[in-house]
């Protein structure tokens, strides 16, 4: 007996084709198409493999000072993971700055773990502690799965960094003439067969920001909202952005705000 | 030793669904790396379940089971409290079992 | 002691900015330097991608300061009429190439970014497909742009060649050649002024679109 993923798919489209099988009269759209494909895939997100790596890393004692991440400040308290996801980025006491969550993780590596921030930031995606950083946000975000944004704008700092972020986010340049509104900034827009979510607003439960981090089907990678943020910057042919750099804290504070109710599926599955 | 499977077994009526999610990097044996070297091939070639210690699945796999490979299969007769467990041998003989609760 | 470690140099501008903000009591941040600051300090070169590929040009801070509105009239008529003037004719007055080789280039999404080897058109596609939708049969078509399908059959161009057709041809060219001469923030890239096509890729994009036996005008 072969079990495999196309075999489990064939059975669940002759499944989906029997229970409508009045309706496959009409020609199906390819964005139906893909739609089915990815109601299938939804199920068994290999982004869990990445949720149980990164709680796992939050709880193990590592770095020059040997110390666990358990007193990690994401934002609601030293140590509390739940609900902490959906209130990123948020203004910071301790460092005086607006920080993302992979900016606060590096924060934490450094003061209570001992690692180089700097170093983590250079190392390319995919690699060394990088894979620490996938671990750690597939589970945060995990912790937070259903629950609402509520980015905080309380703090000056928080309001500034959104007015930064929105201006970011218009700011056209490079070759082609992009900014992140040439795809993200109307809505029922598609790049080929691939639907854009409109981030100049809340786009909806589990869209845009709220679908990050993810793990790509098609190149079998878990994608954090940092990484997201730098493929984008790399097909709007902008030059490369700092990990964690002021740019990409700004658009997560204008993204963030903007999608505030909408619930987060994160780590979600994309294709 | 590889990553650990994540295996969730529910009982509905007389039978469970289990599902598993593998952790592996199912090489083709294909691909090439950015130095042009072909990346070997390194997947699961055999794929066995248990209910209570007794073979309720075994499945042969190649290197068209993408990576980190998921596996959903029903069970007939199992029930809440049953032991479930899954392994996996791959081409270099590496190998590893997990087990779950039937809920 | 705590240790600063900035990761880049603007984390540390930005803070003696916010500092000075605070000390000014709630005065309306300059968020023009701001801006510059951040995006300067954010970003590196990571091969053909270059920081100087932040540096805009009249019509990008325009449109950029218009967040999705229209800048002011004056603005938008400088920024045409500029666009308008930048644009080459083809060198040898010919502008219908090969759509075959058109649809291949239009198919082809690459170029220009810092995975990319090469700055050279050779190198580079047309991207047409992410944006609209070009032949029938391709069913992959983005809709960013608008539907490109029976362009020259809904103009009435029958002869390419024609005089009839010239005023169609050279509005055509010019689009590709420099989208901002007929719309001051396009989305769409100046594919012949931002030396991203050469004189022949965009001769065959033209042939995709115009060309009465391409099949986008069947």
């Amino acid at each position: 007996m072969r079990s495999t993923r196309t075999a489990l798919s064939a059975s669940y489209l002759l499944a989906a084709c029997a229970a409508t099988a009045p309706a496959m009269a009409q020609q199906k759209s390819a964005a139906d198409g893909i739609a089915e494909y990815r109601a299938m895939l939804a199920d068994g997100n290999p982004a869990e493999l990445f949720e149980a790596k990164g709680e796992d890393l939050w709880k193990t004692k590592r770095g020059p000072k040997n110390a666990s991440l358990e007193r990690c400040d994401l934002g609601k308290g030293p140590g509390v993971v739940k609900g902490a996801f959906v209130e990123l980025p948020r203004y910071f006491g301790d460092t005086g700055r607006v920080q993302d969550l992979e900016s606060r993780l590096l924060t934490c590596m450094e003061r209570l773990q001992g690692f180089d921030p700097l170093s983590i930031a250079k190392t390319p995606f995919g690699q060394g502690e990088q894979l620490t950083m996938e671990g750690l946000t597939a589970w945060i975000s995990a912790e937070s799965r259903g629950l609402k944004f509520n980015l905080p704008q309380a703090h000056a700092d928080e309001r500034k960094t959104y007015e930064l972020g929105k201006r970011a986010f218009f700011y056209r340049g490079g070759p082609y003439d992009f900014s992140c509104a040439s795809c993200h900034g109307q809505p029922d827009k598609r790049i080929r067969l691939q639907d854009l979510p409109e981030l100049t607003k809340n786009p909806g439960n589990g869209i845009g920001f709220a679908a990050w981090p993810a793990y790509r089907v098609s190149s079998g990678e878990m994608w954090s909202m940092q990484r997201r943020l730098n493929d984008c910057f790399r097909q709007q042919r902008f030059p490369y952005p700092g990990y964690a750099s002021d740019v990409t804290i700004a658009l997560g504070v204008y993204m963030g705000v903007n999608a505030k109710d909408a619930e987060s599926v994160a780590p979600a599955l994309k294709r | 030793m590889a990553d650990p499977m994540r295996i969730r077994a529910q009982a509905a009526g007389d039978k469970a669904s289990v599902r598993v999610l593998m952790a592996h990097e199912m090489e083709t044996g294909q691909r090439k790396d950015a130095a042009g070297k072909t990346v070997p091939a390194w997947y699961i070639q055999e794929v066995t379940a248990q209910l209570n210690g007794k073979a309720v699945l075994t499945a042969q796999w190649g290197p068209s089971v993408a990576k980190n490979p998921f596996l959903q299969f029903n069970v007939k007769g199992a029930k809440a409290g049953d032991k479930i467990s899954v392994t996996w041998v791959d081409n270099k003989g590496d190998k590893r079992t997990d087990e779950a609760t039937v809920s | 002691m705590t240790r600063k470690k900035t990761l880049f140099l603007a984390a540390a501008a930005t803070s003696a900015a916010l500092l000075a903000g605070c000390a000014a009591l709630e005065s309306k941040p300059d968020y023009d330097a701001l801006v510059t600051q951040m995006m300067t300090g954010s970003f590196r070169d990571e091969g053909i991608a270059k920081v100087d590929r932040l540096q805009q040009d009249a019509s990008n801070a325009a449109c950029s300061k218009a967040q999705g509105d229209s800048p002011p009239e004056d603005v938008v008529d400088a920024i045409q009429q500029a666009a308008l003037k930048s644009v080459r004719m083809p060198s040898d007055g010919k502008f219908i190439g090969d759509w075959r080789e058109g649809e291949k280039l239009a198919q082809n999404g690459r170029g220009m970014t810092w995975t990319d080897k090469s700055a050279a058109p050779a190198a580079n596609g047309g991207n047409c497909y992410n944006c609209h939708q070009i032949t029938k049969a391709e069913i992959s078509y983005g809709t960013i742009g608008p539907s490109l399908y029976q362009y020259g059959k809904n103009r009435g161009v029958t002869d390419a060649e024609s005089p009839a057709a010239k005023p169609i041809i050279e509005y055509t060219w010019t689009k590709m050649w420099n989208a901002k001469a007929y719309n001051a923030c396009s989305g769409m890239p100046r594919f012949g002024h931002a030396g991203l096509l050469d004189e022949k890729q965009l001769k065959d994009l033209m042939a995709l679109i115009l060309d009465p036996k391409s099949p986008v005008n069947q």
